[in-house]
Parts: C-alpha cells; sequence; structure tokens
C-alpha cells in the first residue's frame, strides 16, 4: 500500500510569492479536492460505513454518556433502597442485579469507552495527521461495543441481567450456583467490549508512533498523547487476561470445563488472580487518561509548558509498570502467604511515588504560571482535593492488616469512587468543558459551567465521605438492606442526598452543553489561545483535518510555531492519504492511503454478534458465527478495481523510472 | 451488640487500630501540606504577571520536587515496614502458644455452622451463628465453605479471611474483655448476603465452659405431652431431611437444633429468637428471608403450637 516518493516541507512563505492570489488559489483547489476526497457519506448506510475519526470518536463518547446516565440511574436506585434501613423498594433480586449492572455498566460501558473516545478524537488531530491508522478496525470498534452494551441490556431487560457483581467471583457465577443466563450475558459482554478496547489499543499506539506531525519527535508528543500511548499498551497486556477468564468462565458453564471447579482440580482462586491481573491495570487506564486531560488544561490556563515533561512521561511509563505488579491487593483476604503479600504491600505503595511526582509537578506547573481560572480549570483543583483523598486511602489498603479490615466493606466503596470519579471524572468534565469550543464551535456558559463544578463537588463528597465511616462501622458492600439496630441509617442518608446533588450537577452540564451548542458565543479555532495542533484548525475541524500536514519545532506546537512555520506538502488530495513519520524523531518517512468508507466494520460486528451472543445460548452457534465473520472477512479484504489499476500503474512507473534510457 | 472496627476487643484488633491511628496521622498531614502547598501556588499564579519558564527560574522548583519525591518516599518506607511489622504480628499471633482453643466454622449460602470439635466425638458439638469464646484465649478458627465463597469478619476482634471452596483457612482471635460482637458476611455470597450475620460472644472462662458442657449434653428431653406431640410432628415433617437434633435427626443441610433454644438469634441474625419469630420462620421461611433452602410448612395450627413447644424446650 506504501507509496514511493517522500513529500516535501515547504516553507509556507515560499507558497506565497507576492503575497497573492497564487497561493491562495492553491490551498483553494487543495481545500476543495479534500473536500470531495474526505467528503462524509449521505444517508444511513453512509452513517453506517462512516471510518472519520471524529465522527467516531465522537460516536464513543456519546454513546458512553448514555451509559453513563442509566448507571447514574442505577446508583440513584441503590441509594434510594439504601437511604432507610430495611426498605423494601427494591427486593434482593433485582438490588443484586442492579449494583453488577452499575458496576459493569460504570467500567466496560463508560470509563474505559469514554477515555478512548477521547483518544479516537484527538490523537490524530494532537498528532498532525488525518485519520487513525486503521480506520475500518476503528469503525469495527465502536460498533462491537455498542452491540456489547445493546446485548447486556437487552438482557437485563428481559431478567437476565447479571446478579454476581462486576467481578462476577467463582463458584457464585459458577454453573452450579448461577444457573440461568446472567452470568452468560457477564461473561460474553466482556469479550464485546474487550474487542472494542484492544482494537483502539492498536489504532493508537500505531497512530501516535507512525503517524506524527514532521519535527514531533518523542520529546515534543503532548502529556496527552503520551497518556493515551501508555493506555494502549496497558489494554494490550491487560485485556486478555480478562477475556481469557471469561471466556473459560464461559466455557466452565456452556460445555462444562472445569477451569475453576475444585472437585475436578480447577481453582476459583486462579479466577481471582486472572480477573485483577486485568482488574487491577483496569484502574490505571481509566486513571491515566484523566492525567492526560489535567495537563493539557494546566497548560493551558497557566501559560506555561508542563513543569518536568520527562519525569512526567517517565511517571506515566512507571505507573503503568507497576500497575501490573499488585493485583493481588485485591485478594490480601483469600488467606496467601505472608511473603507473597509483602510484595505487593509494597509494589501498591511505591506506585504512591510517580503519582506523587506529577502531583508535585503539576503545583509547581501552577506556582510559576499565569493562571486563569475557569471551569476547566475548577474541575482540576476539585480533581486535587479529591483524588489526593483516594490515593491516600489507597495507601490503607495497600497495607495487609489494614486492609484486612476495610476490604469488602463501603471503606472501599469510598476509596474507589474518589479515585475514579474523583481521579477521572472530574478531569473528565473538565476536558468536556475545555474541549466544548473544538467539538461545537460554541463557547458553553461559564457560570453554569461553575455551577456544575460546586455542585459535583459538594454532591460527590457527601455522597462518598460518609462510606468511609460506614465501612469502619462494618458496613458490608453489596448488601441489599441493614438491620435498624447497626446505626447506619444517618449516614447512608446523608450519602442518598448527596447523591441527588450529584444527579442535579450533572443535569447542569447536559443543559449547558444541550443550549450553548446552539446558541453559544462563536468561539473560533483557538478560543483558549492554546498549545496543541487541534486548536490550529477550525471547529469542528474538517473531514481531512489539516489542508497540509503541520510541522512542529517544538513541545508546545502552536506556540513554539513561527509566523511562517513550514508544513508539508505532496501527499495526493484525491486519496485519503497520511503521511507516515518515523517512530523516535518523526522525520518524513513515505505517504500511505487509508481506506473511506466501508460497510465491512458494520458487518463484521454483526457477524461476530451472532457468534458470540448466540454461543451463550447454543453452542454451534459460535462456529456458525466464526463461518459468519470469514464471509465478511472476504468481502473486507476483497480489493477494489481503483486500487488494483493503481497499483499495475505504479508497477509500470517503477519499471520506467529503472530504464532512465528509454 | 457491636460491630465496628473502631472498638477492638481483641489483642489483634487493637494492634491493627493502634496501625490506623499512626496512618491517619501521617495521610492527614500529608494530605493538609499538599492541599495548602497547591493553594498558594493557585493564590500566586493568579497574582503571576507572566509565566516564569526560564531555566532559572525553574531550577530551585526542581530541588523542591526533586525533595518532595524524596520525603514521599521515605514516608512511604516508614509506612511499609509498620505495615509489615503489624501484618506479621497478627497474622502469627498465637501460632507458638500451645493451648489454642479451635473451633470449625463453615459457611454456608447464608448461615454459619460452628462446630467444636473434640477428641471424644461425642464430646464434639454444632452450633450455627454463634461462636463462644473463652477470654484471653488464643482462639484458631478454620474456615470452610459448603458453597461459595464467604467472608469471615468480626471487625472488633480481627480483620477478615475469605471461605473458599476447597481449602482451609484459618484466622486467630481472641478477645480481652467480655461482650458481644456482631459479624457479618463480607464476601457477596448471593441473593441473602445482607443477612448472613453471627455472633461472637466473648465471656470469663468459667461461663464458656458453663456453656461448652450444656451444649455437649444431648436434647432435653419432652417433658410435656404438647413437646411430646411436638417432638412426634418434628420427626413427620420434612424438617428431618435437613436438621440435626441429637439423639432424634442426624441431617446436616440446615443448622444443628439440638440447643436451638439457647441460641440469641434465627435465620443468621435476620429474626430475634422469640417463639412468635419461629412460629412464623417454620411456616413461611422464604418471604422472611427470600432464597433460603428453608421451605414453607403447611401444618395444622394446634401441631404448629405443639412443634413450637417442643423447639422452645430445646435449651
Amino acid at each position: 500500500m506504501s507509496k514511493q516518493g517522500t513529500p516535501r516541507v515547504a516553507q509556507a512563505s515560499s507558497l506565497r510569492p507576492g503575497r497573492g492570489a497564487q497561493a491562495g488559489s492553491l490551498r483553494y483547489t487543495d481545500r476543495a479536492a479534500l473536500e470531495k476526497t474526505w467528503a462524509h457519506a449521505p444517508g444511513l448506510l453512509g452513517w453506517l460505513s462512516e471510518t472519520d475519526h471524529k465522527k467516531i470518536g465522537l460516536r464513543y463518547i456519546i454513546t458512553a454518556l448514555c451509559f453513563f446516565t442509566i448507571a447514574g440511574i442505577e446508583a440513584a436506585l441503590m441509594r434510594l433502597q439504601l437511604s432507610r434501613p430495611e426498605n423494601t423498594l427494591l427486593n434482593p433480586d433485582l438490588y443484586n442485579q442492579i449494583f453488577t449492572m452499575h458496576g459493569t455498566t460504570m467500567m466496560f460501558l463508560f470509563a474505559v469507552p469514554v477515555m478512548e473516545g477521547m483518544a479516537i478524537y484527538f490523537v490524530p488531530l494532537m498528532v498532525g495527521t488525518r485519520n487513525v491508522a486503521f480506520p475500518k478496525l476503528n469503525a469495527f470498534g465502536y460498533f462491537i461495543y455498542l452491540a456489547g452494551g445493546i446485548f447486556l441490556y437487552t438482557m437485563f431487560v428481559l431478567h437476565a441481567g447479571p446478579d454476581a457483581g462486576w467481578f462476577a467471583y467463582v463458584p457464585l457465577s459458577g454453573p452450579q450456583f448461577d444457573p440461568g443466563k446472567r452470568a452468560d450475558t457477564w461473561a460474553q459482554m466482556i469479550t464485546f467490549t474487550e474487542i472494542s478496547a484492544l482494537s483502539v489499543a492498536i489504532e493508537i499506539s500505531v497512530t501516535a508512533f507512525k503517524q506524527r506531525a514532521v519535527g514531533m519527535s518523542l520529546n515534543r508528543i503532548p502529556l496527552f498523547v503520551w497518556s493515551m500511548i501508555v493506555i494502549s499498551f496497558m489494554i494490550i497486556f491487560a485485556m486478555p487476561a480478562v477475556m481469557l477468564d471469561s471466556g473459560f468462565l464461559c466455557l466452565d458453564r456452556e460445555v462444562s470445563t472445569h477451569f475453576f471447579n475444585r472437585s475436578e482440580g480447577g481453582d476459583p482462586i486462579f479466577y481471582q488472580h486472572m480477573f485483577w491481573f486485568f482488574g487491577h491495570p483496569e484502574v490505571y487506564i481509566i486513571f491515566i487518561p484523566a492525567l492526560g486531560y489535567v495537563s493539557s488544561i494546566l497548560t493551558v490556563f497557566t501559560r506555561r509548558k508542563i513543569f518536568g515533561y520527562p519525569v512526567m512521561v517517565a511517571s506515566l511509563v512507571f505507573t503503568a509498570f507497576m500497575a501490573f505488579g499488585l493485583w493481588v491487593h485485591h485478594m490480601f483476604a483469600t488467606g496467601l502467604p505472608q511473603l507473597g503479600q509483602s510484595f505487593f504491600t509494597a509494589a501498591s505503595m511505591m506506585i504512591a511515588i510517580p503519582t506523587g511526582a506529577q502531583i508535585f509537578n503539576w503545583i509547581v506547573t501552577i506556582w510559576t504560571g499565569r493562571l486563569t481560572i475557569r471551569t476547566p480549570v475548577l474541575y482540576v483543583l476539585g480533581w486535587f482535593a479529591v483524588f489526593i483523598i483516594g490515593g491516600l486511602s489507597g495507601i490503607i489498603l495497600a497495607s495487609v492488616p489494614l486492609d484486612v479490615q476495610v476490604h469488602d466493606t463501603y471503606f472501599v466503596v469510598a476509596h474507589f469512587h474518589y479515585v475514579l470519579i474523583g481521579g477521572a471524572l472530574f478531569p473528565l468534565f473538565g476536558a468536556f468543558y475545555f474541549w466544548f469550543p473544538k467539538w461545537t464551535g460554541r463557547m458553553y456558559g461559564e457560570k453554569l459551567g461553575q455551577l456544575s463544578f460546586w455542585l459535583l463537588l459538594i454532591g460527590f463528597n457527601l455522597t462518598f465521605f460518609p462510606m468511609h465511616i460506614l465501612g469502619l462501622e462494618g458496613m458490608p458492600r453489596r448488601v441489599y438492606t441493614y438491620q435498624q439496630g447497626l446505626g447506619w441509617g444517618p449516614l447512608n442518608a446523608t450519602a442518598s442526598i448527596g447523591a441527588g446533588i450529584i444527579a442535579l450537577s450533572v443535569l447542569t452540564t447536559v443543559i449547558n452543553f444541550f443550549v450553548n451548542a446552539r446558541s453559544g458565543a462563536f468561539a473560533g479555532a483557538n478560543p483558549w489561545n492554546a498549545d496543541t495542533l487541534e486548536w490550529s484548525v477550525s471547529s469542528p475541524p474538517p473531514p481531512y483535518n489539516y489542508v497540509y500536514p503541520p510541522v512542529v519545532s517544538g513541545p508546545n506546537a502552536l506556540w513554539d510555531a513561527a509566523p511562517d512555520q513550514p508544513y508539508v506538502v505532496g501527499l495526493r488530495t484525491d486519496k485519503r492519504e497520511v503521511l507516515v513519520t518515523q517512530v523516535l524523531d518523526a522525520q518524513p518517512s513515505h505517504r500511505e492511503e487509508l481506506p473511506g468508507h466501508s460497510l465491512a466494520p458494520f458487518l463484521l460486528a454483526i457477524a461476530t454478534t451472532i457468534g458470540l451472543a448466540g454461543s451463550i445460548f447454543f453452542a454451534w452457534w459460535f462456529p456458525i458465527g466464526l463461518g459468519l465473520v470469514g464471509l465478511v472477512m472476504i468481502y473486507w479484504f476483497w480489493p477494489r478495481k481503483e486500487d488494483v489499476i493503481d497499483h499495475l500503474v505504479e508497477e509500470q512507473r517503477e519499471i520506467l523510472r529503472e530504464e532512465p534510457a528509454v | 451488640m457491636i460491630q465496628s472496627v473502631l472498638h477492638p476487643a481483641g489483642i489483634q484488633a487493637s494492634r491493627i487500630g493502634s496501625l490506623w491511628n499512626g496512618y491517619m496521622v501521617v495521610l492527614t498531614t500529608v494530605y493538609v501540606i499538599v492541599i495548602l502547598w497547591m493553594l498558594v501556588a493557585v493564590w500566586r499564579a493568579h497574582k503571576n504577571a507572566a509565566p516564569q519558564i526560564s531555566d532559572a527560574e525553574e531550577r530551585p522548583h526542581s530541588i523542591t520536587v526533586g525533595v518532595a519525591v524524596g520525603i514521599t518516599t521515605v514516608t512511604l518506607i516508614g509506612l511499609l515496614i509498620a505495615s509489615v511489622a503489624t501484618g506479621s504480628a497478627v497474622g502469627t499471633y498465637g501460632d507458638k502458644k500451645p493451648d489454642a482453643l479451635e473451633i470449625d466454622v463453615t459457611g454456608h449460602q447464608w448461615w454459619w455452622e460452628v462446630q467444636y470439635p473434640d477428641p471424644e466425638p461425642d464430646k464434639s458439638f454444632k452450633t450455627a451463628n454463634e461462636i463462644h469464646i473463652p477470654l484471653h484465649q488464643p482462639v484458631l478458627l478454620r474456615l470452610a465453605t459448603r458453597d461459595v465463597i464467604h467472608s469471615l469478619w468480626i471487625p472488633n476482634l480481627n480483620g477478615k479471611r475469605d471461605l473458599i471452596p476447597g481449602r482451609v483457612n484459618k484466622l486467630w482471635i481472641e478477645a480481652d474483655r467480655p461482650g458481644v460482637f456482631r459479624s457479618q458476611c463480607a464476601e457477596f455470597c448471593g441473593l441473602q448476603h445482607a443477612h448472613m450475620a453471627l455472633v461472637v460472644i466473648a465471656e470469663p472462662n468459667e461461663k464458656y465452659q458453663q456453656w461448652k458442657s450444656h451444649q455437649q449434653t444431648p436434647a432435653n428431653d419432652p417433658v410435656t405431652p404438647e413437646q411430646r406431640h411436638g417432638r412426634d410432628v418434628f420427626l413427620s415433617l420434612p424438617c428431618v431431611n435437613c436438621h440435626a437434633i441429637t439423639g432424634d435427626a442426624y441431617a446436616t443441610i440446615g443448622p444443628d437444633l439440638t440447643h436451638l433454644a439457647t441460641r440469641p438469634t434465627l435465620a443468621a441474625g435476620e429474626l430475634l429468637n422469640t417463639k412468635g419469630n419461629l412460629g412464623g420462620w417454620i411456616v413461611n421461611a422464604p418471604a422472611i428471608k427470600p432464597g433460603t433452602a428453608m421451605p414453607p410448612n403447611q401444618i395444622a395450627s394446634n401441631d404448629l403450637q405443639d412443634l413450637l413447644a417442643y423447639l422452645e424446650s430445646l435449651r
């Protein structure tokens, strides 16, 4: 697919002799050709065959936010049920399904996909390319994620929603104690979302390593992009573990294998090791992108580059490595040997060092910056206040003797909401406010934005701080009710009121965005005078992102650009070509043509869904699905006529070049 | 009756409690310092006329960050050492003490079977949802499960330990003051995870011995005609398929009822052990605890009265 002939780096000024019409018209014709080549296809079929990373990224984000809303409603139902002792609003069966759905949805259908959506939307823009490396795979990843979500909720509505918790420990989720299809639904949903996550991880890592703008060497990659590279590698190593685990569970349930059956030589603890080998990195897969948002927002609003950039990158990478070495702290109560536990205690505590280093660097960044406080900054400052509590309670959980007291209690519920809402959701909402002008071309309402922040800060702490105390007072997690005499009523009632305030905050944000997406003030390309490349194109960006791929000459691309910053010319405008650069120093390497619209990803997702969803009812659906996948793959890779002709023409040119005498 | 980490009643829980207090002091200090640092930074940055980004301006801050990371590392190592020391003291407590009392605890969906083994088989006995222990005596709980994973957690005495299929886990406890300490299953175990409690009754040794020797006796014989008829009702109903009463029935699926009337609660802590509650439980247990293995029983009202009279006599 790759073409010979390296594109040239042109001086912008050299294209404007006399600053006259010629350059303008050149730009104009290129732009018109790109508009045509990269145009979105109309209609439903066009929608289904879309491969633009911005469209797909936004689909991820919006779908994930829909699931966030549903999971939020589930949380509200749980808070209502627990708001007073011996409440009977939800029966135990429904409660168990709802808490399982809440956790599963938040982890697999909201938190990871929304971060992936941000990566898919912004990484190609930030590195200065026109699309992700594998646009069809990208489209497939979205459809398979959507199919997994629809599958899970269809089963839930049919009263077959999973009910064994978001980590579905065996034997409770095994064939003996969970008859019916509930645990199968959960296990198969994992496969859907992890296929999606793996495809995103591959695209993002390749895009960020091979499609960077000329000059964006490794030490100039924005921290946002670094965070996405890091989680892509984490996904590639972590997700297969959980897919195997849930796959084994499915096999145990469907075809009577005995991976986890103790009486046949299997082991339920093996399930836990496999799950948490994924499960702990999963938390960092959600949390590390948030660090990227914090860096992006702080850079812009302190008007300076992030202090200690190499330390920041090293910390991200170090955190990613460490994240794979501390899963056992989820299993301290299972009775593992003392020495092994001490090792995991040490690893769990030491991961605080890179996180601490990053926090100190951000504080210095603020200290030496010129800070303007806007809604995104408030969310970042709120992140400091809230996340650090979660991080410090994490140190408590790393200590074996303390952990065995608070493990599986509301203390842990408090801890991970401080880490996930505090650590990831606060920056995510800050990022939404920050990039809202880029998405819509309009500004959000500042006052309403700040109101949403204060509501979230108050509501969040009111909901989750009391849970620390509830845990110490002995309240285990996942109980559908509790007895009057235990004295847990008042704190639970407080938490339930807080949950209402959180809902109000989210509603404020939603109203703000809905109203201002239509009637907000026009934002222009770069309302914040920000530093990364996505702010150099119009808001919202055109389908091809850049008329000419940019050239980068510093860590803050737009701030470090000269008035006559060079850019790249020589990419074909009649094809979807992108520039491929070298991994380390991002020097031009070659041109690569990316595929355009295709219905194949959608069809492949349908075929995969038939195989995966069918197999939990009848095992033969799996090979049937595999056969369908094979057929679609043939269609996927069937060469187009124009590609064949192109190839022949190129070949002829090569031959002519080799025989200059003729 | 309390269930709280913050009111230790035994040496393990006290040690963990001291570690807890130490951690709280350190972590709160860290939090306050970092947040104050951040707030001062925000206040300064709000007044800065322009960002300071030259190398000369940044150098002192590099030192600050380096020192902060160093302090963090040292603090963490300190916390780590304290944690490992406490963990090892708590985890191995009693290993070298010769006079340990051993009790077998078996988890069921959703109740606790408690067995006091004895070298003489007829001296060993079972009870349910209660553990009696003498004061100042190291007790080794041997934990097993009949079905799914459960977790035994008596917060006032020690941290929790899971009950895992195919394994026997061990947990040391020791009570240093008398009391009734509540415990509740901590690992999600299905529909009635919320209703799987037990109580630990810590009492002076002579009281404990009294209780123990009474539990070792066979069930009381019925005395009154109602009680005698009650026993016939018990033996003619499906009760005997699951329950044991020494001398009459020996099934092991449900709790042993030999000394039912001495227990404070029914249905793993869900109901107080009163005659009315017991009657309601026998007639329609699933209405009280959906999912329980105890089936509803159709039973004539005078038969029920006699059955209750008999069960109430099992002291």
